[in-house]
């Protein structure tokens, strides 16, 4: 490798033919540069998709229950389940030290909402305080619930912004009266807005005693939502929510006697688990990028291979003299495999160089979400050279044993 | 210096089998000059192809400057050719990329000498053939003697025992194949064993001796009053 007089035959001839190792090069640089882009790009996406998690309160524990479908210690399938406020304050209690932010709700898909001669449909959500948290809501106008709210069962409202929009226009919602379903008045005390958008501001809060006094819910609770406290590291976090929903989902299957295998009768969501369905999905893109990367590479190893026969063919009689003259087998296999790994080499590191370059010329103009800083590591960089030269040795294989085949006596009678 | 006994060599084409070479006994002493001749099929250029150890001889003995050479791999075939032989060809057989200097260097190169100490020699044989000054010039801006001018400095590049000619005026015009065969004769004077193939009759008078062969037969060998190719010049 290190053989001084081969480099300076391996430079003699490619000064010799400029243009075809021009045109080699290029579609093993193009292939990496495509690669290489490929890759920053699925960095970028891992990235911004983790940052736009991270930012929400993704580490959030949604409980709710519905009917059992299995039949489990001699009670029957179908039997419908309901949460309650003691449920609520038992888990609370049990939880306790794990528990960022709680609420329980209860809450209607549809109440008719009337301000002055506007009206419109909306979800209407029974919540304790800490729900603007777990939503991640914040104050355009007024205030949020309190607790003082919750303990007096106040017949106030706190609206989203679309719901703002609707029915108040440029007036100032703030305590004006609004009517639910045609029968009870509630005052906005304020506006939210919230990072889901329009869907997620277009409900309106109450406090949760307020909500089952009016929809006669008694007891009752639809769910109860938690975040958690957030660990050291991201991947730790993801470990304790998920252990702790595992905990909670036994607790009520054991308090509410549900089979052990009913999956559907107990519902304990953790968007944590989400999120890491999510990055698993980052990580088959990344797999599907390298796949697509490493097919146009071999598509331009092939092209090289392919280059490297002709020019084998085309030196044939060169090879014939060279081996007259007294050159061994493997110094023609080695003249061959050089010339090859060389040019491979040198080109995959022009496209490696012009795909980072680029990747760094782009990045800070990447203005979306869900692509952040697109990059390319050093590990993936050095892996990249290192199937360069693999692919360069393999691209060159096949012709240099052609070359080293050649008879000197059939190459020099070929004129 | 060469010794053959009874040397066959035949090919086979699809059924048949070309018997080219039929028992060719031959020996060639250090610093001869031998002519080859013989019409086409006669099998002269398969006989310098086994003597050049670029073709191997079904049966019989060939053994070079004492050595036996028999079960040739390429990488002994290889390091004997680099080692023993240069050859001559008809189409020159330079290396269309490379300067002169380059060309002639090329056995030494195979023999790992340094590029210094190449260059020197190849400069040195050059001269020796008068092409000093055309050193950096690549083939295609030579003329045919030129050429093969080149092609005779780099078989004597790698100080062989014996130089191999095939038919290394059959590309040249007559006053151009005599000046080459007043270099060739100029080195046999300096005691280098040299065989030349040729069919030219004029070519073979300026050697020592002729050698014909017919249908893979020696019919005639004789030693002949060498004319020397400078009185034609």
């Amino acid at each position: 490798m290190f053989n001084l007089e081969r480099w300076q035959e391996i430079f003699e001839t490619i000064r010799k033919n400029k243009l075809r190792t021009f045109l080699t090069s290029l579609s093993v640089a193009s292939g990496i540069f495509i690669l290489v882009i490929l890759l920053g790009v699925s960095t970028g996406i891992e990235t911004g998709v983790r940052t736009e998690f991270e930012q929400d309160a993704t580490n959030r524990i949604q409980v709710s229950v519905r009917s059992t479908t299995k039949e489990y210690k001699g009670l029957n399938p179908g039997r419908r389940l309901q949460l309650r406020n003691s449920d609520y304050e038992n888990l609370n209690a049990k939880y306790e030290d794990q528990i960022e932010f709680k609420t329980p709700l209860y809450n209607i898909w549809q109440g008719q909402v009337n301000y002055k001669n506007q009206q419109g449909n909306y979800r209407i959500e029974g919540a304790s305080p800490d729900q603007q948290w777990i939503e991640n809501a914040t104050m355009t106008d007024g205030r949020y619930l309190n607790q003082s709210d919750i303990e007096n069962s106040r017949k106030v409202a706190v609206i989203g912004y679309q719901m703002k929009e609707d029915l108040f226009k440029d007036e100032d919602p703030i305590g004006k009266t609004i009517v639910l379903n045609n029968t009870v008045n509630f005052t906005v005390v304020g506006v939210y807005t919230d990072p889901g958008g329009t869907r997620e501001e277009t409900r309106l809060f109450m406090p949760i005693t307020t909500a089952q006094k009016v929809f006669n819910a008694g007891e009752n609770l639809n769910r109860i939502a938690y975040t958690i406290k957030m660990a050291d590291t991201f991947d730790e976090t993801v470990a304790l929510s998920a252990a702790m929903r595992e905990a909670i989902e036994q607790d009520l299957r054991t308090r509410f006697q549900v089979a052990p295998d009913d999956r559907v009768a107990i519902g304990v969501y953790d968007t944590l688990e989400e999120a890491e369905k999510v990055f698993g999905l980052i990580a088959t893109i990344r797999s599907v990028f390298w796949f697509i990367g490493i097919g146009t590479i071999i598509a331009g190893v092939v092209g090289v291979g392919n280059i490297m026969l002709i020019v084998v063919k085309e030196r044939t009689k060169e090879i014939g003299i060279r081996k007259a003259l007294g050159a061994l087998p493997s110094e023609i296999i080695w003249m061959v495999l050089h010339e090859s790994i060389f040019i491979t080499s040198i080109a995959g590191l022009i496209g490696l160089f012009l795909g980072v370059g680029l990747l760094e010329l782009v990045s800070p103009m990447v203005e979306t979400d869900f692509i952040k800083f697109p990059k390319v590591d050093f590990n993936t960089a050095m892996s990249t050279v290192v199937i360069l030269v693999v692919a360069g040795a393999l691209a060159g294989f096949f012709p240099a044993r052609r070359a080293a085949n050649i008879k000197p006596i059939e190459a020099l009678r070929d004129e | 210096m060469i010794e053959i006994k009874n040397l066959h060599k035949s090919y086979k084409t699809g059924n048949n089998s070309l018997h080219v070479l039929k028992g060719i006994d031959f020996s060639v002493k250090e610093g001869e000059l031998v002519s080859i001749m013989g019409s086409s099929g006669s099998g002269k250029s398969t006989l310098l192809n086994i003597l050049g150890m670029l073709d191997e001889a079904d049966e019989g003995s060939y053994v070079l400057d004492g050595v036996p050479i028999k079960n040739l791999n390429e990488k002994i075939a290889a390091k004997y050719r680099n080692k023993f032989l240069g050859f001559i060809f008809q189409s020159f057989n330079l290396i269309g990329y490379k300067s002169a200097v380059d060309n002639v260097s090329l056995p030494l190169y195979y023999q790992g000498v340094s590029r210094k100490e190449r260059d020197e020699k190849s400069l040195y044989y050059l001269e020796k053939v008068g092409l000093a000054d055309w050193a950096d010039h690549l083939p295609n801006q030579l003329s045919g003697g030129q050429k093969q001018r080149v092609a005779i400095a780099r078989a004597l590049a790698s100080d062989p025992k014996v130089l191999l000619a095939d038919e290394p005026t059959g590309a040249l015009d007559t006053k151009t194949s005599y000046e080459v065969m007043d270099l060739i004769q100029g080195i046999n004077d300096e005691g280098r064993t040299i065989l030349i193939v040729t069919h030219e009759p004029d070519i073979a008078e300026m050697t020592k001796r002729i050698v014909n062969l017919k249908d893979g037969r020696i019919i005639d060998d004789t030693l002949v009053n060498q004319i020397k190719a400078a009185a034609h010049v």
